[in-house]
């Protein structure tokens, strides 16, 4: 059951759960950016949590369906069109054969999810559909959707739209939006006033922020400890030997602009980080605009953990509301 | 060298081998990784290594952070005691050095350069205190490199030069990153060299360009039909200058199926290796053409 792409908007990229376990190799997990967001999606289409879905970026796409088909958009708040008459978000659409879905301006957050019922059908590459564009794998054809295709989609195993995502199970950043975050990895390499300065001071996005790596300004620049830089590192303070970095990672290189890596990162490079961002908050970045207002929390392990194990009983609670 | 041990959020653990690159810091790195997969730990989800450091992915779902850093720690020191000997590859890597289409891209990225009126090879001969470029080309090709990570974006080999540390060449990085590097670029940061697997943004030093495809998300080219990444951590490569006919002609073959890139299956031992480097280089090498 194939729909037509009319208008792709800015970045429109198929996405799943992602590919873990190739990022040994410089391939990244990839997958939504607010997974949340996604999960919720395919409940509400009856899909199973992890189906491919369209992930758009501050523009939502025109796309026509050949055939009727049950669909939901969640994630920011975007007006949604379906033949010019308004839909609501975050509840399951009946859209009939020949309508055509639009959407408006964007008011908060930065990425919705399209699911349509029986999952967007590109094939599989390394396990997963979600798109990987600078390694031209996976997705469709390896690339952001465009005006002419025709995506495939796969059988619907239910046929029946479901109820909405009540509104206190939708997940969003705050305003000033508040990451939490582990200190670690490089930390040591800032001096203890950079230290303190990096929680207090108020960070805004910057307008280089994507799948890969979101970056942000307004901050003090970090003062490092002085030291010798050892062999094979570079000779900037904020260079190490090129390691590994983590999903979530805060590098800040030059000691200026921090960047958090996200679901698209680079495997690994040769900026000192001075912590991540905790499992928690990953979905929260997916839904930040430039200029966003952001201030970065300093949290222990055991917070983190607890914040996890909150998140997992949102989950299940739109599991239960869906079910 | 210090092993130093610091989580990435909830979901990553980091160690830390050594501060400083060397073949020590990769080899218990690398020595680690194996004994950490080998563990089967569960929980763990992805072991990454790095030239002197790695890094675990779990999920603390499973397994307590707590416990992932006490079984990791436990097996660092029975990783010391392994011998540092491993079963890899030497593969020789074409390289069409000078050519025109890094050399294109390095004069649109000159203000980003730290010597805007001389090359990116002129540069790195001058720094390396070699007389000219046809030296640093020599001196680049002269001798083998150890792949110490694979990484950064898909499929791309992190390469340590394997000579004494006062011959290694070391060039900076650019001032700031270009925003397009030919795939395929052989470039040079720090004192690690590189194969930029795909097009895209990039800051080492462009030196030249292979025409050998080192990933190939579609999998059609032979020896990427496995598996469309090339390289592993500890492969070594050796670099064979080749002028442009040469290059045409690798193209070409790689175009029709029939390049077969010399790959020998070799055995590494890194004891061996300290005791007589040019010694022990020139075995290596020797396997690439015996018959």
């Amino acid at each position: 059951m194939p729909v037509r792409v009319i208008n792709p908007g800015l970045s429109t990229t198929v996405q799943d759960l992602g590919r873990p376990g190739y990022f040994h190799l410089g391939i990244p997990i990839g997958g939504a950016m607010d997974r949340l967001a996604l999960r919720a999606a395919n409940l509400l289409v009856g899909n199973d949590e992890g189906a491919a879905c369209l992930e758009a970026v501050f523009i939502g796409p025109h796309l026509e369906f050949t055939r009727d088909a049950i669909i939901a958009v969640t994630g920011a708040d975007m007006p949604i069109k379906l033949d010019d008459e308004e839909r609501p978000g975050w509840t399951a659409l009946e859209v009939k054969a020949g309508q055509v879905l639009t959407f408006g301006y964007l008011q908060a957050g930065a990425r919705i999810y399209i699911a349509i019922a029986g999952g967007i059908d590109v094939p599989l590459a390394l396990g997963s559909r979600s798109t990987y564009p600078i390694g031209a794998l996976g997705g469709f054809k390896g690339r952001a959707i465009a005006a002419g295709d025709t995506l495939p989609v796969g059988e619907a195993s239910h046929r029946k739209a479901r109820l909405g995502v009540p509104g206190e199970l939708r997940r969003r950043p705050g305003n000033p939006a508040e990451l939490r975050v582990l200190t670690g990895l490089y930390w040591h390499r800032i001096t203890p006033e950079s230290q303190k300065s990096f929680f207090s001071d108020h960070w805004k996005v910057a307008p280089e922020a994507d799948r890969m790596g979101y970056r942000f300004r307004g901050g003090q620049p970090m003062h490092f400890v002085e030291r010798e830089q050892p062999f094979g590192a570079g000779s900037d303070p904020s260079n190490i030997v090129d390691s590994c970095y983590p999903y979530g990672s805060i590098q800040i290189p030059g000691g200026k602009e921090p960047i958090i890596l996200h679901r698209d990162a680079v495997s690994g490079g040769g900026y000192f980080m001075v912590g991540t961002v905790i499992s928690a908050d990953m979905d929260l970045i997916g839904q930040l605009q430039p200029n966003m207002p952001t201030s970065f929390v300093e949290v222990d392990m055991d917070s983190a953990l607890r914040a996890r194990a909150e998140r997992a009983k949102l989950l299940q609670k739109i599991r239960n509301a869906l079910a | 060298m210090t092993t130093r041990y610091s989580f990435g959020g909830d979901e990553h653990l980091f160690v830390e081998c050594d501060e400083a690159m060397s073949l020590d810091a990769f080899f218990k790195s690398l020595s680690m990784t194996n004994a950490v997969r080998d563990s089967r730990i569960k929980g763990v989800t992805e072991i990454c290594p790095a030239n002197a450091s790695f890094q675990i992915k779990f999920d603390p779902d499973l397994i307590k952070p707590s416990e992932i850093l006490r079984e990791v720690k436990a097996i660092e020191s029975a990783a010391e005691k392994h011998d540092p000997v491993i079963n890899t590859r030497i593969i020789e890597i074409p390289v069409f050095y000078q050519d025109p289409w890094t050399h294109e891209t390095l004069m649109r990225f000159r203000e980003r350069h730290q010597d805007p009126t001389a090359t990116d090879l002129e540069y790195a001969a001058r720094v390396n205190g070699l007389p000219d470029v046809d030296a640093f080309i020599a001196a680049h090709s002269g001798s083998p490199w150890f792949v110490s990570m694979v990484g950064f974006v898909a499929g791309l080999p992190f390469m340590y030069q394997m000579v004494e540390r006062a011959r290694q060449l070391q060039v900076p990085k650019y001032l700031r990153p270009r925003t397009d590097t030919p795939k395929l670029t052989i470039g040079h940061g720090g004192c690690f060299s590189c194969i930029y697997s795909v097009r895209g943004a990039g800051g080492y030093q462009m030196f030249g360009i292979t025409p050998m495809p080192i990933f190939d998300p579609e999998q059609k080219i032979g020896y990427l039909r496995e598996f469309m990444v090339f390289f592993r951590p500890g492969d070594i490569v050796k670099f064979k200058p080749i002028g442009r006919d040469a290059y045409d002609q690798a193209v070409e073959d790689v175009a029709a199926g029939r390049f077969a890139p010399i790959i020998r299956d070799v055995t590494f031992d890194f004891r061996e290796f300290q005791k007589d480097m040019n010694g022990y280089n020139t075995k290596l090498e020797g396997a690439l053409h015996a018959r």
